[in-house]
């Protein structure tokens, strides 16, 4: 008998140590149709034919929130054979909240009372045989953690699967009547067991499933009765008799020790969160996770991988391993293949994987951090501290974290978002990470401030202070478009319990993370550094179109589209080819830039800061164009790689393309203004174009100063999933 | 109107009535502030502002000006 359970319960009740118990490693993860939020399924490990759905975790199903009516849609559409309820057994006054919603669906339930192991530990008792009578379904003790009664919830799922559902919980009396002339009022199409959830959220005004049904029914008469009879909104009368009905069960059937005792958790929190302690102890933790990912352990695995592995190979017990690449040319040169496919399977494929490899390694180890800090609860305290200050510019306080992360690698960065849950938010942050210059840029900083500026010490802080800007910028400017005014995002937030994360879940996220960059983000790094490789070594040299040296890259057909753009570089000081040329091999990785404009003033191998050119990059920039460069570059769109992560986690085109267009339009702004700016202060004449730039200064003070649009109303429903 | 927002850290009280609408009100009641409630004002964030409420045996935070919209007493 093939069964589909779906596992529905609140955040932190211990929902993903359950579902990885029961699926072992039988699980496929992908997103839900058209949202970013992840979609988990797997089969039962003692069980092939029993189906698990993980259903995002949820308070409640009102309409609200994203995982909210991706949730209740499944539950609605999708034929479910049982709902397995896991409620936190520490929590259950609250946990129960969602479970009253549930039972209304029509869909037999198991509820597991998950923590036991800790419940008995603090001397509560919980009277299960009462709590599964009052609720009307069987209720399990277990531990997922220790693994224990996962067995009992097979067999009872086994046991209701296809019974009948009968209901336990009634509302007061002109409530239920109420809601019984709804239901009568309801099209036909809507199932039996149905009917009353439908009722009974159409009573609450939802308009999500207003919208739903194939014929509307006009029943705001019904509902101002009982409104003005009772002096309260029918959602709070409804939210109101399911809490006094869960108080009523918690009575009965749950004992508490004395509540004012504190708890560890408690206690860990009074120090964690303190006033004075909470900022210092936030600075501590993430100064070590970035000291381990980014300056220490991340950064040697990263360079191994990329200089040892995909550069000069490396020594392995005394004799000398030759790297992947390396391996690879001698090899086809052994077969004796066509050099061009030498070219593009070592120059353009081989390197590009390597590209997004070599981060791979910085990543894991971050990941690995995030998810121990999101699996003990910290990341919640993170966004208790942090939300006053981010929050005006739009953003929430866990976008600290991707940004710190992101003055090591954007690629980590962007994946960091994840541990946002207001899909505003994380879209919002994953925009803006990237302006913070990343350890691959500062070469280009080097580059700039030596050949210019004499290396005066303010050129690299002013390019952290312009990364900075640009977020506060844009967080104002874009919280007041449309796009990202109609989501609201109540920061009303729990702050569960510390606990020590298993160490099966953290290894599990560190790996469903890394392997998911490496299959969605790889597709289009690769397509792009192919596409890069082929124009930079192919070309017409005196008329004749032939595969190009590295030195020859003058006459490639990249350098041929850099005469072509370059013109759109003039208002930016920067309008010859070089630059534009450079520009676009930044794309595959930043610290490309200094190599580029290496080979393009006639040097192959340059430093790292690409000292030898310096001063023929004087004679052809001025310090005008030349901070303006260096702005383009920190701003725009970023590297291929960070490009594949944004597309990865915005999961949708359309807010891809947004993103990078975004980015890419306001670095030009951003450039075109610091250009006309400083050729002013320099030059003391007034131009056409700096007129120009004045008007775009006032647009850009009105986006900032402008009031929200009016449609930012809080009363509105989760917004359509993608702007149009 | 005295609200939750000018509670002071430790004190306890309960709930007289949600104002407000729509979808922040809907999440404050899903998450257990409703008519009657008790809470206990736990702490303030160390920049002034989310604050964390004891409602019904869990910690939770809210802004203040979320906080504004409960009545209490």
């Amino acid at each position: 008998m093939k069964i589909t359970i779906a596992l529905a319960g609140n955040p932190n009740s211990g929902k993903t140590t359950l579902f990885n118990v029961l699926t072992g490693s039988h699980q496929y993860i992908g997103n839900w149709p058209g949202v970013t939020v992840e979609k988990k399924e797997g089969n039962l490990k003692t069980n092939k034919d029993i189906k698990i759905t993980d259903l995002p975790g949820i308070y409640s199903l009102s309409p609200y929130t994203l995982e909210e009516v991706v949730a209740r849609n499944y539950l609605l559409d999708e034929h479910i054979d049982v709902i397995l309820n896991i409620v936190d057994g520490m929590n259950l006054e609250r946990n129960l909240y969602l479970t009253t919603q549930l039972l209304e669906l029509g869909i037999p339930t198991v509820i597991a009372v998950n923590m036991m192991d800790l419940v008995k530990k603090n001397g509560y008792h919980i009277d299960i045989k009462a709590l599964s009578k009052k609720l009307g379904c069987p209720v399990i003790e277990i531990s997922a953690l220790k693994e224990k009664g996962v067995e009992d919830i097979v067999d009872e799922v086994m046991k209701v699967a296809h019974q009948e559902v009968t209901i336990q919980h009634y509302f007061s009396y002109d409530i239920e009547r109420t809601i019984e002339d709804i239901q009568n009022q309801l099209p036909s199409d809507i199932v039996l067991s149905q009917r009353r959830f439908f009722a009974i959220k159409l009573f609450e005004r939802d308009q999500k499933l207003q919208a739903q049904l194939s014929q509307k029914i006009d029943i705001e008469n019904l509902i101002q009765v009982i409104e003005k009879q009772e002096d309260d909104d029918s959602e709070s009368l409804i939210t109101n008799e399911r809490y006094q009905y869960i108080t009523s069960i918690i009575d009965e059937c749950y004992k508490r020790k004395n509540q004012n005792q504190l708890s560890i958790s408690d206690k860990i929190d009074q120090i964690v969160t303190n006033r004075w302690l909470a900022l210092p102890i936030f600075a501590f933790i993430m100064w070590f996770v970035y000291y381990i990912s980014v300056t220490t352990i991340g950064t040697m695995a990263t360079d191994f991988v990329n200089e040892s592995i995909f550069g000069e190979g490396f020594e392995l017990f005394g004799s000398m391993i030759p790297s992947i690449p390396d391996f690879i040319r001698s090899a086809l040169q052994m077969i004796g293949v066509a050099s061009w496919l030498e070219g593009l399977i070592v120059d353009g494929i081989v390197a590009g994987v390597g590209a997004v490899l070599g981060f791979v390694p910085q990543m894991l180890v971050l990941f690995f951090f995030l998810a121990i800090l999101e699996g003990c609860g910290y990341m919640a305290r993170v966004a208790f501290i942090m939300d006053r200050l981010f929050r005006k510019f739009g953003l929430s306080g866990k976008s600290f974290i991707p940004m710190l992360i992101g003055t090591g690698c954007g690629v980590p960065a962007v994946m960091a978002t994840r541990t946002i849950e207001s899909s505003r938010d994380r879209k919002m942050t994953i925009m803006t990470t990237t302006f913070i210059p990343c350890s691959a840029k500062l070469p280009i900083i080097a580059l700039i401030s030596g050949a210019l500026f004499n290396g005066a010490s303010w050129v690299a802080p002013s390019a952290y202070f312009i990364g900075m800007a640009a977020i506060v910028m844009s967080g104002i400017i874009l919280k007041k478009t449309k796009m990202f005014a109609g989501e609201v995002a109540p920061f009303v937030m729990e702050l569960p319990a510390y606990h020590i994360p298993p160490a099966r879940n953290i290894m599990r996220s560190v790996w469903e993370r890394g392997s998911s960059f490496i299959k969605k983000a790889g597709t289009i790094i690769l397509l792009s550094t192919i596409f890069v490789w082929f124009t930079s070594y192919f070309g017409f040299v005196d008329g004749q179109w032939r595969m190009l040296e590295a030195s020859e890259l003058n006459n490639s057909l990249l350098a041929m589209l850099g005469r072509m753009i370059a013109w759109i570089f003039t208002p930016l000081g920067f309008g010859h080819w070089q630059g534009a040329v450079a520009t676009i091999t930044g794309l595959v990785a930043k610290e490309n830039v200094v190599s580029t404009l290496g080979i393009l003033y006639g040097f192959g191998e340059v430093a790292e800061n690409g000292v030898e050119y310096w001063p023929m990059l004087a004679s052809t920039f001025t310090i005008a164009s030349a901070y303006a460069f260096l702005v383009f570059n920190l701003l725009c769109a970023p590297c291929f790689a960070a490009m594949g992560a944004i597309k990865r986690e915005m999961n949708s085109r359309k807010w891809f393309i947004f993103a990078i267009g975004y980015q890419t339009i306001f670095a030009y702004i951003m450039a075109f203004l610091i250009y006309q700016l400083i050729t002013f202060i320099t030059t003391l004449s007034i131009t056409f174009e700096m007129l120009i730039g004045v008007i775009i200064m006032l647009g850009l003070i009105y986006l900032l100063i402008r009031p929200y649009p009016k449609k930012m109303k809080e009363d509105e429903t989760y917004d359509e999933l993608d702007f149009e | 109107m005295y609200t939750l927002k000018e509670v002071k850290v430790g004190e306890v009280v309960s709930v007289v009535k949600l104002h407000g609408e729509g979808a922040t009100k809907r999440r404050i009641m899903d998450m257990g502030i409703t008519k009657g409630t008790q809470l206990t004002v736990r702490k303030v964030a160390p920049l002034g502002d989310p604050i964390e409420v004891n409602v019904r045996g869990y910690e939770l935070s809210l802004r203040k000006a979320d906080a504004a919209m409960i009545e209490v007493q």
